[in-house]
């Protein structure tokens, strides 16, 4: 059941069924993404964000294949590096960065911050600072969905680190005895953390690990994003069929460390320069020319937007407020009745 | 409204019952729930009634059935989870705290969390160290969840309505001992307030703060204690978080004498809690030192001559109370 497919070549591009537009906004995406997280390091630099950030640079093509192939009812669990997710979904980059740097004005209030950006509405479940923290949830959704007889599905991202935790286990077993639509999207990025992704797999068919739960699992190239949106496609479509999950191992590279300031003693540049000749970003770029599917004065336009967007949200998240001293007791309780007699026992 | 007498079990079962047929969105999920009803049958005929769609048996996974819980609160559902032993929600502590707990307070309130977790608790039955313990502090301790601890039928029932109808994940404790004591039992919408303490025996010379099982010795040892001129009050918080601390501070104003009685640990125990928070408020109303019985620092025993040394008894109680009165 387990496959590796072979990557989506410049001729293939005609099968996909989507449209010069599609296939630019894919380009647009992906490049916001790399221009948030790079400036998002940039602020982090600066002292402006507090705690970790943790960059998605290197793994845009996964969020955006991924993303694109789901609809807007469609639910998604994130990660601690969850900005790609969440930008690639739909969000605005303006309340995402003022999460991030805990504003009023972000998605949380400020409360949340990076590892905690969350938009129900938006059908994202929460970036979840726990590893292998949404499956979980993700999976949770995608039983709502077959309870209610309801056409969503539900894409569970997280990294190769979180294929060794029992949770993946436990749910991946019950998605499949009851046939929920979830896809677990697993981004190998090569680094479980500070450790090479390779040393802590007994064997790197990881794809495999669908089998025994009777599944299909598939082994793809993450930096190709018209691959990552093919595949993806195919599961949702199954999964919405009520055929049950599928899991998905997209390699990618990680190209900063574990969050910004890592000393990456664990890794040599060499090793870096090397991934960076395949990063996504750039690679699609000189397809869409390759292909003449845009040119270059479209995607400098798009470029040129893309950096203005972003230096608004900058803009914005700078000059928004931080949330009040009582905030600090709001929402503790969703109940009102319980949240009243928290803030009494405060008195 | 008509009172009949029900036990434990049917009082928690037919809360079940009451909330499935009012809300299409309420449905439980455990392990032997459906087919076999639950290995304390509480939720026995409702697979029948309801269809396997809403009453869920699982595999043994406690991590991956609480986790789908909490993605299905997420998303508009209302699930009833049945832990078999509280001793196996250790198993299911990250979907508890890190997941339920937080996701309202984290997402800025954007998120509500209507899981309820039914489990069971309590020493008493040779079940030994892994099925025996009283757990509740661990969550106790927890922003962003409710704690029951029902010591009677009708609050059983009660509070169960309550906390299936509210938007906060609940830990809901049951005592294995119990689930056959009878009590009378309001018939139909009986919907016991989260967070409020109900006074179970009136008294004027020392106040008993007893949870869940321990209630039941109490109220056995102020019969006692009555025979020998001692007139007790029994403060029963029923919800351990929030807590309602009003009413236990006005009984201890009022009888200047308090015994604590928890069936947890000593050590960091719900009789600390309260404790320390009637030293907080009421200290200068003391006529004596408070007294805590709560269980020994040490696992739970098999052997019934020791386990019966480890948590408190009805003879604890009265030996307690003595001592102050």
């Amino acid at each position: 059941m387990s496959k590796s497919v072979n990557a989506v070549d410049g001729e293939a591009i005609s099968d996909l069924n989507l449209t010069t537009e599609q296939l630019v906004e894919f380009y647009e995406k992906m490049y916001t993404i790399q221009r948030f997280d790079t400036e998002t390091a940039k602020l982090y630099q600066q002292n402006l964000i507090q705690g970790a950030v943790h960059s998605y640079v290197g793994q845009e093509a996964v969020a955006v294949g991924a993303c694109s192939a789901l609809r807007q009812g469609d639910y998604i669990s994130s990660t601690h590096r969850g900005h790609g997710h969440c930008l690639a979904k739909g969000l605005d980059p303006k309340r995402m960065l003022a999460e991030i740097l805990g504003r009023r004005t972000g998605y949380c209030k400020g409360k949340g911050g990076s590892m905690h950006i969350a938009d129900l509405d938006r059908g994202i479940l929460g970036a979840n600072g726990i590893v292998g923290g949404g499956i979980g949830v993700a999976t949770g959704a995608a039983f709502t969905a077959r309870y209610k007889k309801l056409d969503f599905v539900s894409l569970c991202f997280f990294g190769d680190g979180a294929l060794h935790q029992g949770i993946f286990h436990e749910c991946a077993d019950m998605a499949s005895l009851w046939k929920l639509p979830v896809i677990y999207l697993s981004e190998y990025n090569c680094f479980a953390e500070f450790t090479h992704s390779v040393k802590t797999f007994p064997h790197l068919n990881l794809e495999k690990r669908a089998e025994p739960y009777g599944f299909p699992g598939y082994r793809i190239d993450g930096n190709d994003v018209l691959l990552v949106y093919k595949t993806v496609k195919q599961a949702v479509d199954r999964a919405r069929r009520g055929e049950g999950p599928a899991l998905i191992v997209a390699t990618c590279y990680r190209l900063e460390g574990h969050y910004i300031g890592d000393p990456l003693t664990y890794r040599t540049r060499e090793e870096t320069e090397e991934a960076r000749t395949k990063e996504p970003v750039s690679a699609y770029r000189r397809r869409l020319l390759k292909n003449e599917i845009a040119g270059e004065e479209i995607l400098w336009k798009i470029e040129a937007k893309v950096q203005k967007t972003i230096q608004e949200a900058i803009d914005f998240a700078l000059s928004s407020p931080e949330p009040e001293t009582d905030e600090l007791f709001t929402d503790v309780y969703a109940t009102p009745e319980i949240q009243t007699l928290l803030l009494k026992g405060k008195k | 409204m008509a009172v009949r007498e029900l036990s434990y079990r049917d009082a928690i079962k037919e809360a079940l019952f009451e909330e499935m047929r009012r809300d299409p969105n309420v449905f439980c999920i455990g392990e032997d729930i459906a087919r076999f009803g639950g290995p304390m049958k509480v939720t026995e005929g409702l697979l029948q009634e309801f269809g396997e769609e809403r009453v869920v048996d699982t595999p043994i996974a406690e991590a991956g059935f609480v986790g789908i819980g909490v993605g299905a609160a997420m998303t508009g559902l209302r699930p009833v989870v049945e832990v078999m032993y509280n001793d196996f929600l250790l198993l299911a502590m990250d979907q508890i705290i890190n997941q339920a707990a937080k996701a309202s307070y984290m997402f800025g309130g954007k998120c509500k969390m209507p899981i309820v977790v039914r489990t069971h608790a309590g020493a008493g039955r040779g079940n030994a160290a892994q099925h025996s313990q009283s757990l509740w502090m661990l969550f106790v301790h927890l922003p962003g969840v409710i704690v029951m601890a029902p010591s009677t039928p009708a609050d059983a029932k009660g509070l169960l309505k309550s906390a299936i109808r509210a938007d906060s994940p609940t830990l809901f404790f049951e005592n294995k001992l119990i689930y056959g004591m009878k009590g009378p039992v309001p018939e139909g919408e009986h919907l016991v307030p989260i967070g409020k303490a109900d006074i179970k025996r009136r008294g004027k010379d020392v106040t008993i703060v007893s949870t869940s099982r321990m209630t039941v010795f109490a109220l056995g040892a102020a019969e006692k204690l009555a025979a020998e001129g001692i007139d007790v009050e029994i403060v029963d918080p029923r919800t351990l978080k929030p807590l309602d601390l009003d009413t236990v501070l006005e009984s201890v104003r009022k009888t200047k004498r308090v015994v604590i009685v928890d069936e947890g640990c000593r050590t960091g125990g719900f009789t600390a809690e309260v404790a320390a928070r009637i030293m907080d408020e009421a200290l200068d109303y003391l006529d004596a030192p408070m007294a805590r019985v709560a269980t020994e620092d040490t696992p739970i025993p098999y052997c019934r001559k020791l386990e019966l040394e480890a948590f408190p008894q009805e003879r604890d109680i009265i030996a307690a109370v003595k001592k102050l009165a």
